[in-house]
């Protein structure tokens, strides 16, 4: 739906725009994390005790990596949509609001970034 | 749109708090502290890949009194956030709304998230505890 006017347009006046899209990922990445963080946490108490050689091995394999890639991966994305939310609704400077929702943003990516390439550099036996 | 310096009505001056209320403004904060737990768990696989000298730092820092505390309030905070979560998903689907089982559910997600972070680390100092 069109706003009335090109001013208003060019204000960003009126709807969030793509609201129900955010809506809908901050479902779908809660509903994943569910098995995902109880199959962390439940392999986080292993961790908790081993040491460095016995995590290496763990993430040595494939699946526990791959899995661990997901988790990592999803809940970050869960987590910029949260706080996406979280700015949204108490930073109302405009300027301070963007930079906010930017920062999260990258932030959010270069997690991303070093928990893949750490991943990936384990599983390959580094 | 700037902030205007009207005057508000008063709100948390006056409120009550409800369960509902707590609990609402406790899965924001948990899921903001969790943000927090996941730069951590970041940390943890970059040390990891970096090799052991730079895990010792990372194994030290957990070993450590505010290593525990915040892995700790963690723990408790991701499981009242899951739980909590869940009962949200149950609202996103339409279900739970009258408000008994609003409470009941609410009383729920608190005493499992105590339980689980108590057993999660009962389990985990039993095993030894890095």
């Amino acid at each position: 739906m069109r706003r009335a006017t090109p001013l208003g347009n060019a204000l960003g006046l009126g709807s969030a725009r793509t609201g129900l899209q955010h809506w809908w990922a901050q479902r779908v990445t809660a509903a994943l994390l569910v098995p995902l963080g109880l199959w962390f946490a439940y392999h986080a108490v292993m961790l908790a005790s081993g040491g460095y050689a016995a995590a290496i091995a763990w993430l040595g394999s494939p699946w526990n990596a791959g899995l661990m890639l997901v988790f990592v991966l999803v809940m970050l994305h869960h987590a910029q949509l949260g706080l996406q939310v979280v700015i949204e609704d108490y930073v109302h400077h405009p300027a301070w609001e963007l930079l906010a929702l930017l920062g999260v943003r990258l932030a959010a990516l270069v997690l991303a970034a070093v928990a893949s390439v750490s991943i990936i550099r384990i599983v390959a036996g580094g | 749109m700037a902030t205007s310096s009207r005057p508000l009505s008063p709100h948390l001056q006056v409120y009550r708090p409800q369960l509902t209320s707590v609990l609402s403004i406790t899965h924001r904060a948990s899921g903001i502290f969790l943000t927090l737990g996941a730069a951590a768990l970041v940390w943890w696989l970059a040390a990891l890949a970096a090799g052991p000298e730079h895990f010792l730092t990372v194994q030290q820092a957990a070993g450590a009194w505010y290593g525990r505390v915040l892995l700790f309030a963690w723990t408790l905070a991701f499981y009242y956030h899951l739980g909590n979560g869940i009962r949200h998903l149950a609202w996103d689907a339409g279900k739970g709304f009258a408000i008994e089982q609003v409470y009941r559910s609410g009383y729920a997600v608190l005493v499992a998230a105590l339980v689980l972070t108590i057993v999660t680390w009962a389990a985990a100092l039993a095993g030894g505890g890095a």
